[in-house]
């Protein structure tokens, strides 16, 4: 493909003509810092609900075939003298409970309390303990694994592409994760050992979507072939890329958030926190790169520019 | 004009992987281990501590401890026990479809370390004086069973007895399993459950090398007391730190709903990219098929165990494999746009979409060996799954779409049908 190919038709549907991301992009910015903001309030004042995977104590599924009361369960509980958490009922018909104790029992207990349940709501339930060393290990090493990643991840945009890019995807993907903290936080979602998965999945697809833009600017610049300067300059290969980008970015978020989405009507209960988790960053990952990552950018970059620009000035003044 | 030849390899292609994924659906699926989360069963987190202080808790303490529960996982008849060893002081063991939970977790933390008290509480033989492997259970005349054992040397058996004999009238020889510092033969008496095993009188020296534990054993106690001793006792002692149990009727409800919410998220991503994409759909609708053939083959060839993030991880892989074909097809449509011809916009637009699939993929690899690396249990199932997926992908929905439209295209039978990638003829450059 040449540069005439590109000057003369548009590689994208006509109706993106109206869109114009960088016109808009204080509006993204502040609606994303506004964001940020309200996430570490609710960090400050409801924390996180940690499950039990990153605390200690004990949690236990009870499954029924009929719909349960939490007042049946409560009831059950504090007649093995254990004091409940209030009850938690999920299932398509409410037929499963799932209860926490904040001590952790041992394998007697454990045996007890199975074979009650069992007699009662006529299924054997799930049950775990975590001791709290195991579990405050467990938040270390999800940590590590999610700084280490982002690690790799900007050295590896940083080669194929640039730095400033490098920075703003990992930039767009903190954001990402943040969300996703954010929207645990405020609807005091239990966050369990799978979360974490949940987090690094869509920093995978969050620096997926942003790359593919990424590709599409550097591409746009190369058959530019003319030098960049201002913003206006940037912001028109932008919102081309962006433009021609948008049918691939929306159609992939659709195809994965098809089986999320089926996943979180149909799936287990079990990973019902981790669809909540992916459901979120999916959304918020197609919009941190199409209305941040990229403006994001295109400002940085100019910013640079200019105080390259200025520096050589002043560089250069004294021999003038 | 139309070719026939890369048309009927085309169908010859699909005929022979549609006969080879057929005949390897059932082998795949017979095969699949599956993790305790889908089938029911326990996981249990040990930490290792000392057995006697100054006991150094190295790497050769954790392979002896990890054997020792091998043999006794043996005893307990598993088919698909996982043991590691995780921050090189801690077991996780995983029982997928083990029945009795209880007995599994008596049967793996006790030490079993067997031995022979005096009511003073005395050590007078322990298990490193019996015969390795000579445990066996017999039955009284009353038809109880007992445990019979064999002692390296009678002598010293003859030596204990004396003395025992001599306490008259506490002249029991007291016999523990796993007696711990701060237990008493006196305590334990006067309770209604004792925790040593039995106290047998001894009232006359005895010169043999055949020692029997009657105790009020049931037969399974007597086969499991007989099991542990021939396993040998265990070199550490182990304390829960996390266990987890999963009934079985969760773990199968689980599969179930998982499977059913993932067979309709492929339908659904096929109707999709049918719709959106015509022809180079149907390709990518083909390659997806192939792709989880190919993923599920690679994952029971690696032995690993399905876990429900797997499942997941495994539909979200789906997810990204039909990424590369969108990528790549959204660059086969602009080229058409531009009025190339089918044939050279299937070349450009395959040849231009590869370093973005390129880079995409390899993002998403790195997060995924991370979490394998640094991720534990339920983690790394997820993560592998995840690696597999992205690695295929590159195999079936790059190069796999790309034979398989290739033959199409290069039959002839798509030329001036760009309506098959689902560009209208208004929207190419230079139509009216």
């Amino acid at each position: 493909m040449d540069q005439n190919d590109k000057m003369n038709y548009k590689h994208y549907n006509k109706f993106y003509d109206h869109l114009d991301f960088m016109k808009q992009r204080n509006l993204f910015f502040t609606i994303s810092a506004a964001l940020i903001i309200l996430g570490i309030v609710s960090l400050f004042i409801f924390k996180l609900n940690l499950g039990i995977d990153f605390s200690s104590g004990t949690r236990v599924d009870v499954q029924s075939t009929q719909p349960i009361s939490v007042e049946k369960v409560d009831k059950a509980f504090r007649a093995m003298n254990y004091d409940p958490e209030r009850p938690v009922l999920s299932g398509t018909h409410n037929n499963i409970a799932t209860v926490r104790l904040n001590k952790e029992l041992n394998h007697n207990q454990i045996a007890e309390l199975k074979s009650k349940i069992k007699d009662q709501f006529g299924s054997e339930p799930n049950v775990s303990t975590v001791s709290p060393q195991v579990g405050r290990d467990l938040a270390k090493n999800g940590l590590y694994a999610l700084i280490i990643a982002s690690v790799f991840i900007i050295i590896y945009v940083w080669v194929r592409f640039e730095f400033l890019q490098g920075l703003t995807a990992v930039l767009a993907l903190i954001h990402d994760a943040f969300f996703i903290v954010t929207v645990f936080s405020l609807l005091h979602i239990e966050v369990d050992i799978l979360f974490i998965s949940a987090i690094l999945t869509i920093i995978g697809y969050s620096i997926n979507d942003t790359i593919v833009t990424f590709d599409r600017v550097r591409e746009n610049i190369k058959m530019s072939r003319k030098r960049l300067y201002t913003i206006e300059e940037f912001g028109d290969i932008v919102n081309l890329s962006i433009r021609e980008t948008l049918t691939r970015s929306l159609n992939t978020v659709i195809t994965v958030l098809i089986p999320v989405v089926l996943l979180l009507i149909f799936g287990s209960e079990s990973i019902r926190t981790f669809t909540i988790a992916l459901f979120v960053g999916l959304l918020c990952g197609v919009y941190s790169s199409i209305c941040i990552a990229c403006p994001l950018w295109a400002v940085l970059k100019v910013n640079y520019l200019k105080r390259r620009k200025r520096r050589r000035t002043v560089s250069t003044q004294p021999q003038n | 004009m139309v070719k026939k030849g890369p048309i009927f390899s085309f169908f010859a292609l699909l005929i022979v992987l549609g006969i080879i994924i057929a005949f390897s659906v059932k082998p795949i699926i017979h095969n699949v281990n599956l993790g305790l989360d889908l089938k029911g069963g326990f996981e249990v987190l040990y930490q290792v501590k000392p057995l006697k202080s100054g006991q150094k808790i190295d790497s050769e303490a954790m392979s002896n401890a990890v054997a020792s529960i091998n043999k006794r996982i043996n005893v307990l008849g598993v088919s698909e026990p996982n043991i590691s060893i995780e921050n090189g002081n801690r077991i996780r063991v995983q029982l997928p479809g083990v029945k009795n939970e209880q007995r599994a977790r008596e049967l793996l933390s006790t030490t079993a370390k067997l031995e022979f008290r005096d009511y003073k509480d005395r050590l007078m033989m322990d298990g490193s004086d019996l015969v390795p492997g000579k445990a066996k259970v017999a039955f009284d005349d009353m038809n109880k069973p007992k445990v019979t054992l064999q002692l390296k040397d009678p002598s010293k058996f003859a030596s204990v007895t004396k003395k025992i004999t001599s306490y008259y009238p506490n002249n029991m020889l007291v016999i523990w399993m796993d007696y711990q510092k701060g237990d008493s033969y006196e305590k334990e008496a006067a309770k209604n459950k004792h925790k040593f095993i039995s106290a047998p009188s001894v009232s006359q020296e005895l010169n043999t090398a055949d020692v029997e534990i009657s105790g009020n054993f049931t037969v399974q106690e007597a086969n499991d007391l007989k099991d542990l001793l021939n396993s040998g006792s265990l070199p550490v002692r182990l304390v829960e730190t996390y266990s987890t149990s999963v009934g079985a009727q969760f773990g199968q409800d689980s599969m179930k709903e998982t499977i059913y919410a993932g067979a309709i998220a492929v339908a659904a991503i096929m109707l999709f990219m049918l719709l959106f994409y015509r022809l180079g759909g149907l390709i990518a609708s083909l390659t997806l098929v192939i792709y989880m053939a190919v993923v599920m083959g690679v994952f029971v060839g690696m032995q690993a165990v399905l876990t429900l993030p797997g499942i997941a991880a495994m539909i979200l892989g789906i997810g990204m494999a039909v990424d590369a074909n969108i990528i790549t097809l959204e660059r086969i449509k602009d080229e058409l746009r531009g009025g190339k011809t089918v044939l050279s916009a299937f070349k450009a637009g395959n040849k231009r979409s590869l370093p973005t699939v390129v880079d995409a993929n390899l993002t998403t690899i790195i997060a995924a060996a991370v979490l394998f690396i640094l991720g534990v249990s339920a983690v790394k199932g997820f993560a592998v799954m995840l690696l597999i997926s992205n690695v295929v992908t590159f195999v079936t929905s790059v190069y796999g779409a790309r034979i398989l439209l290739g033959l199409l295209v290069h039959s002839h039978a798509l030329d001036n049908h760009p309506w098959l990638f689902g560009v209208k003829r208004s929207d190419i450059r230079g139509s009216k």
